[in-house]
């Protein structure tokens, strides 16, 4: 029971860490850059769902419809305003650029929000109890939402017009350019997609585990971003995989093994896969020509 | 005939020209020691600026460390503060096993030094077997990853010593403390958990930060410049042609990555030293990341660059103090700012332009030369 139990809390966090990885993923596979401040980019989401509840009074669901709609304007501002000067740019410009930027959105949150704690409330409350095995709704309606997210980005990129423009740019932005795909909007689309999706788990980490700060969202950022490694970065897929397992591997070292090393057991567990399969479970190999 | 002369010559001046540089930055590093010396001497210097001086030695041997690293070698380190700590508290527990044997604070120093930057350079090397076998951004997390483990582990330490030696234990369900150490009568312990090594010896000093920086300048600078150097230059610029010409790419990436840890692990011990309580979680991502953009806004394998950009970027936030809570956010819009300017083509040909137009106006005779010798 006590399995079961860790197994499920693993699952739910798994959940957050999976609707964060997909934006991580998605944004490297098109743009091809670590957005590190997309961790921050929850953060925002966790604190715009607070303030609508707790100063606008509006119902918990609206408030998660704010939070989106707050993240995705932001998460296209940053992009043009940040990311879009340095398209050609080298890599390193670009990590260095998205660092400074997760600096600015966490001291903004610091001077807004100060660095005190809020006690966020639970959008679902409540537990199940089924056969000695108490199960939070939260873990359960976030479980729910991440295969939701998951089934819909899928089809979204499978099945619509800009989802193909996506997949066409992630190949080769040039090629597309030719072929009539407005790279840069495709690229901006992106990016909103991503930062709605880190505001829903923002909000679902927050009514899991309900302190919220300005460097909240710096943690689970860098764990999602493992599981998007993990799974293999550019694959959604890989990265709802990654999310899950990696949950699962933290859940149980933290009940097993560690709490201390939970975090460490994590990073163990990236390296040795890293090892064995260099682009992550479900990544494409890329052979290098010469 | 003529034109081999012609490029032995050009070959030569070049060499000249790069010796010059290298003359340049240990001027620049020696005259800014003597300058703030006097300074420091004739009461000048305010007490925190002057509790500043050592930290700013040891980011700035830290810089120079990473620039090996990304600069020269190429391949972007997310972790390199685990070095850092990793050879802050092996320098700390050195310096404390040797406080009974060694009276003379300098020789203590400069084996806790050493020491520092022995265990660093072995755990660089035992990181190095996995991570030198990945590439780009995987390698990247990978360094990532390493440095939270490093830091997961140290803050599990517990270390004490007394009459029979060191003691060690690894508290790693939370639940040991100093006292599980069974230490015998006068022992002390060094380092308590996650509460860190704790009243240790405050021994270094400004001066002693100025010789590890000239250390470090001279192996990184002599390095490049001989034929390890060039090796490791080349399996940065085009990994398969130097492969094809029979250098050992792992070889040469190796030894790199591990002197970058043994230096940064240098720098790490004079940290140590120059505090009297030390935790683990002082060494995390943020450090990494920290060190990362004075590499990076200094010039990739410009060591003049990292010297100042980390002097400059270190002592801002603590200039800015006055203006407390906004001087972060204004550091995180200069960084933005900067990496925009420095960066973007249009902005760069821009500025680029400008600059042409200014010197033309100041020294129009000279112009024939300066775009003989530009890019």
């Amino acid at each position: 029971m006590e399995f079961l139990s860790y197994l499920i809390s693993g699952i739910s966090l798994g959940s957050v860490y999976a609707i964060i990885a997909l934006g991580y993923t998605m944004v490297y596979g098109i743009a091809k850059m670590l957005n590190f401040a997309h961790g921050d980019v929850i953060m925002v989401g966790g604190y715009m769902s607070f303030c609508a509840m707790m100063y606008l009074g509006v119902n918990k669901w609206l408030s998660i419809l704010i939070a989106m709609a707050v993240c995705t304007l932001l998460g296209i501002l940053i992009e043009a305003f940040a990311y879009r000067p340095l398209r050609r740019a080298t890599s390193l410009a670009v990590l260095i650029t998205a660092i400074g930027v997760s600096y600015l959105l966490q001291n903004s949150a610091l001077l807004i929000w100060s660095s005190n704690p809020k006690v966020f409330p639970s959008v679902v409350s409540g537990t199940l109890n089924a056969g000695g095995l108490s199960v939070s709704y939260v873990s359960l309606f976030t479980v729910a939402a991440c295969i939701v997210i998951m089934v819909a980005l899928s089809l979204f990129i499978s099945k619509t017009k800009i989802g193909k423009a996506m997949r066409a740019c992630s190949e080769d932005k040039d090629a597309a350019r030719l072929m009539g795909i407005n790279v840069n909007f495709t690229i901006s689309v992106t990016f909103a997609i991503g930062s709605a999706l880190a505001a829903i788990a923002g909000v679902l980490l927050c009514s899991s585990y309900p302190t919220l700060t300005p460097t909240t969202g710096a943690m689970p950022g860098i764990k999602a971003f493992t599981a998007a490694v993990f799974g293999g970065i550019g694959s959604i897929p890989g990265a709802f995989l990654g999310g899950i397992l990696l949950g699962i591997i933290e859940s149980f070292a933290k009940a097993y093994i560690s709490t201390q090393l939970s975090n460490s057991i994590v990073f163990a567990v990236l390296i040795v896969v890293l090892l064995v399969r260099p682009a992550g479970l479900l990544g494409k190999k890329i052979t290098e020509k010469v | 005939m003529s034109n081999k002369k012609n490029t032995a010559m050009t070959f030569g001046s070049h060499v000249k020209e790069l010796a010059k540089s290298d003359f340049i930055t240990y001027g620049v590093v020696i005259a800014a020691f003597i300058i703030v010396s006097i300074f420091s001497s004739s009461g000048l210097l305010g007490r925190k600026a002057a509790g500043l001086l050592v930290p700013v030695c040891c980011y700035i041997v830290m810089a120079l460390s990473l620039n090996l690293t990304v600069g020269i070698m190429g391949e972007l380190s997310l972790g390199h503060a685990g070095f850092m700590s990793v050879g802050a508290f092996s320098g700390v527990i050195a310096s404390m096993l040797l406080g009974e044997v060694i009276d003379n604070n300098v020789i203590r120093l400069a084996v806790a030094i050493l020491v520092g930057a022995f265990f660093a350079a072995i755990v660089g090397f035992l990181i190095g077997i996995p991570v030198l076998r990945l590439r780009g951004d995987y390698l990247a997390i990978v360094t990532l990853a390493f440095g939270e483990i490093i830091k997961d582990l140290i803050n599990c330490l517990v270390v004490g010593i007394d009459k029979n030696g060191l003691h060690i234990i690894f508290n790693f369900k939370g639940d040991k403390s100093a006292a599980d150490l069974n230490l015998a009568e006068g022992g002390k312990a060094i380092i308590k958990g996650a509460q860190g090594a704790t009243g240790t010896d405050k021994i270094a000093t400004f001066a002693a930060g100025f010789v590890l920086i000239l250390i470090a300048l001279f192996i990184i600078q002599s390095l490049v410049r001989s034929r390890v150097g060039r090796a490791i230059i080349a399996c940065r610029d085009n990994r398969i042609a130097a492969e094809s010409v029979g250098i050992d790419v792992m070889k040469y990436k190796m030894f790199a990555f591990v002197l970058s840890a043994a230096i940064a692990g240098s720098a790490g011990a004079l940290y140590g030293a120059n505090y009297s309580n030390l935790v683990a979680t002082k060494f995390d991502f943020n450090t990494s990341i920290l060190i990362l953009v004075f590499v990076v806004l200094g010039g990739l394998g410009n060591m003049l660059g990292s010297v100042i950009a980390a002097t400059v970027l270190y002592i801002l936030p603590e200039a800015l103090r006055e203006f407390a809570n906004y001087r972060m956010l204004i550091y995180a819009i200069v960084l933005i700012l900067v990496m925009i300017l420095t960066n973007n083509p249009r902005l760069v040909a821009l500025r680029e332009k400008l600059f042409s137009k200014v010197s033309s106006v100041f020294k129009k005779g000279k112009k024939k030369s300066e775009s003989e010798g530009g890019k």
